[in-house]
């Protein structure tokens, strides 16, 4: 796969992106024609959504609340499996497989493709367990390997000052923005290709946002980062390209700067100008 | 400003200060009434309460000893003061035993049976079909446990058992548990659930590692609550353990309790026993109450 090939193949319904090939690289996950929908026979909650996440960069992606954003992270890693009757349909290419096949693995998927959630959700655990819990899940290792493991996991999370003379004591016991980055620290730690983040910061106070904010500029040098945001002064600070969604479908999909300085969409406009959302 | 104290009052133009002011009396009177009914309603219920408490602490400390404890039973004094009297220390294990049975073999099947219902079968037809089976049972009149596993254990059997006891102590455990251990996993939010599988954990590992985890202290509590409602069941013991006046560890052979115990020896119309009776009911009460605190203190420790 080469950049060309990521080029020619974006286009997104008539509308040629320049934004990809701005961007120049590679893409990580390739999606094309989804249709999504949350029961059978259901309201399309997605419709025709085609995309690609480049390599080790930020994918921002913004729109008013059910514009489907979330659904279709939850798409990418599968986790709408857990309930029965929502039904992707199209093709989510990674590694020249599609993700929606019945035959995916799923755990090892999202072992591939880690996410972290609107709300901290730390495990009833140590904070060293909450880590290891992850990584005893898809690989075996001796007591040294898994502590050094976790010591990477806190310390790329930005974590690792503040727990490394507590990681005994129970993770419930952290700040909310200390248990949003140990579970930062918990999904990097499986060594996960892709980071689909699902509104990191909404439940976090200011300085904390910062320091998410700042952590996912670190974590792009190694991650492919998709990131679902209500907030779109957060797109443009975090976002190398920015995709803007409006009922279900994909509007429009740009580098950040351009995006928002020069959309080419009416509708994106509108939004990003605050008239509507 | 007299133009906006005019406006303020027109608003209010509708109403009669004399309407108002009945009105208001009224709600005052009903408001009061209310309030009495429920403090003198309260006050009933206490009143018997704290009565049959005290009668049972009076008599039953007048009657305790550390006999009561390590003697087992023996036929009335008739009075006579150098006699012997006998304890309840055949009913005390004869419990001790079926209640560790009943709590024993119930726990697994309850916890299993409210994990289905939780975690994989929410709103299917089996599972509402499974709780609702399993609510019926929780208010299903002990006795028909006890005729229940009379026919399903005592006859086959050729006799009352020790294991027949703990086998109906059991199925009153299983709904009690079943109930606390789906409603505590039903409060673990799904993002956490989320959480677990999106790092590529299959469900079973999920269950077992984090949810059993979050939802620990409520469970145990349900374990602790089932534990002290079975430690008073008379009737299902009457049918299946009936009871022993010697103190048996042989589960195949009848078993004593100190429910059936105090209900023996309080029918028998000798004052030393019905002392002895007292003494039992002071202990089963003072048990249960036990582990009651301590389901209480657990359920509170969590947040």
């Amino acid at each position: 796969m080469s950049s060309t090939d990521t080029t020619q193949s974006a286009s997104f319904g008539g509308m040629e992106a320049r934004s990809t090939a701005a961007l120049n690289t590679l893409a990580r996950i390739s999606v094309r024609n989804l249709d999504f929908v949350y029961a059978p026979g259901g309201k399309k909650a997605l419709t025709g959504i085609n995309f690609d996440l480049p390599d080790r960069q930020v994918t921002g992606m913004i729109g008013p609340s059910g514009c489907g954003k979330s659904t279709l992270l939850r798409v990418l890693n599968r986790m709408y499996s857990l309930y029965p009757g929502q039904t992707a349909t199209g093709e989510v290419m990674m590694d020249g497989r599609n993700l929606l096949d019945a035959g995916t693995d799923i755990n090892s998927l999202r072992a591939r493709i880690g996410m972290v959630f609107q709300k901290p959700t730390p495990f009833p655990m140590t904070i060293y367990e909450n880590i290891a819990f992850g990584v005893r899940l898809h690989e075996k290792m001796g007591k040294s390997a898994l502590d050094e493991r976790v010591e990477w996991a806190l310390s790329r999370a930005a974590i690792w000052g503040e727990v490394k003379d507590r990681l005994q004591t129970n993770a419930m016991g952290l700040s909310g923005g200390q248990q949003q980055r140990l579970c930062i620290a918990r999904t990097i730690a499986v060594r996960p290709e892709v980071i689909l983040f699902d509104e990191p910061t909404s439940a976090l106070d200011p300085i904390s946002t910062l320091k998410i904010e700042e952590l996912i500029d670190e974590l792009k040098r190694d991650f492919t980062i998709a990131i679902v945001t209500h907030n779109m002064q957060q797109a443009a600070r975090c976002a190398d390209q920015v995709a803007f969604f409006y009922l279900g479908e994909l509007i429009e999909i740009a580098p950040a700067a351009q995006l928002f300085t020069n959309p080419a969409q009416a509708k994106t406009q509108e939004y990003i100008t605050g008239r509507f959302g | 400003m007299s133009a906006t104290t005019a406006a303020a009052t027109s608003s209010f133009a509708g109403r009669d200060p004399a309407v108002a002011a009945a009105l208001n009396r009224r709600r005052r009177i009903v408001d009061g009434l209310v309030r009495w009914l429920c403090i003198i309603a309260t006050a009933i219920g206490l009143f018997f309460l704290a009565s049959i408490l005290l009668t049972l602490i009076v008599r039953g400390v007048s009657s305790i000893s550390l006999i009561t404890f390590t003697t087992e039973f023996r036929p009335t004094t008739y009075g006579e003061p150098d006699a012997e009297t006998g304890g309840l220390y055949h009913a005390i294990m004869g419990t001790l035993m079926q209640t560790a049975i009943g709590t024993g073999i119930g726990t697994p099947i309850g916890l299993l049976v409210g994990t289905y219902l939780a975690e994989y079968a929410r709103n299917s037809a089996l599972g509402n079909a499974v709780r609702f089976v399993s609510d019926v049972l929780l208010s299903a009149p002990s006795i028909l446990v006890g005729l229940f596993v009379y026919q399903l254990v005592v006859l086959p059997m050729g006799g009352f058992s020790g294991i027949a006891g703990g086998a109906a102590l059991a199925i009153l455990v299983i709904p009690v548990v079943v109930r606390t251990t789906e409603d505590m996993l039903q409060l673990i939010p799904n993002t956490l659930r989320e959480a677990v599988v999106g790092l590529g954990a299959p469900k079973w590992k999920m269950v077992t590692l984090v949810c059993w985890r979050a939802a620990l202290s409520g469970i145990v509590t349900g374990i602790l609550l089932a534990t002290a409602r079975i430690t008073g069941e008379t009737a299902p013991l009457l049918l299946t353990s009936f009871g022993n006046n010697v103190t048996s560890f042989d589960l195949g052979s009848a078993m004593a309790s100190l429910p059936i115990a105090i209900y023996q020896q309080a029918n028998s119309g000798f004052p030393d026993l019905i002392d002895i009776a007292w003494a039992g009911a002071l202990i089963v009460t003072f048990g249960v109450l036990a582990i009651n605190i301590v389901a209480r203190l657990l359920l509170a420790g969590r947040k």
